[in-house]
């Protein structure tokens, strides 16, 4: 049986067309910065358990030239998708109802953001008082 | 019929997505401006609070960032496949294992 040629569509750099899409890719790609910070974190717990001189060397990568760097692309990158995260959220939570009228996207997204700059600074002030 | 087991893994997904939005630019922030040291950390891995939270974090992560990798590399023509699993579910459960290990053998 000879293959029959058929026009297929091609779907190369489809996301590139649409700023809809773009948008969701640039959402999406936050995961891979995620992935490798929960790497970097689980490296810092075993070197925990492996004692003083493992925790500071591990301590030591953070203050390296590439560690710098992927620190600074990682809080940009964590900022971003937080503030994605709330923007989405609206779309995928149940809709609430606030006496009797439904509570806006803007309300929702909001009030995600603001709760995660609390608990944010709740984080990166508690970290400092670790003694 | 069986159970699908898609839930288990969108919980995962949904739950350390909203632990890295809440703390995650806290984290990074505060590891990056030197905040921690090791007597701190152990302090903080020797409380079983302390302890889960740093389990958590590390885990979710990984579950979260594994989940959305998965379905966006289909996006880009990738099939689902026991390649792709183990490079996103696969290092996400062995990282939890990894992790939960060293902080039980810290003790408490």
């Amino acid at each position: 049986m000879s293959a029959r040629r058929t026009y297929v569509r091609p779907m190369e750099g489809w996301w590139t067309r649409n700023p809809f899409f773009m948008k969701y890719m640039a959402r999406e790609a936050t995961a891979v910065i995620v992935y490798l910070y929960g790497l970097l974190l689980t490296w810092g717990i075993v070197s925990l358990g492996n004692g003083e001189a493992a925790f500071n060397g591990w301590l030591a990568w953070l203050k390296s030239p590439l560690g710098i760097v992927f620190q600074l692309v990682s809080l940009a990158v964590f900022a971003y998708h937080t503030w994605s995260w709330f923007v989405i959220m609206p779309k995928t939570m149940p809709p609430v109802k606030v006496g009797g009228k439904r509570l806006s996207n803007a309300a929702i997204t909001g009030t995600g953001i603001a709760v995660a700059i609390v608990m944010s600074l709740a984080a990166f002030v508690l970290a400092g008082r670790l003694s | 019929m069986k159970r699908s087991n898609a839930p288990i893994y969108w919980s995962l997904f949904g739950a350390g997505g909203v632990i890295s939005a809440l703390i995650g630019p806290g984290v990074v922030a505060a590891l990056m401006m030197d905040k921690v040291h090791y007597s701190g950390a152990l302090a903080l891995s020797h409380n079983f609070v302390g302890k889960l939270f740093l389990f958590v974090v590390a885990s979710l992560f990984l579950w979260h960032a594994a989940h959305r990798i998965f379905h966006t590399i289909h996006d880009f023509g990738v099939k689902p496949g026991v390649g792709s699993w183990l490079l996103c579910y696969g290092v996400a459960l062995g990282a939890t294992i990894v992790a939960a290990s060293a902080l039980l053998r810290i003790g408490f």
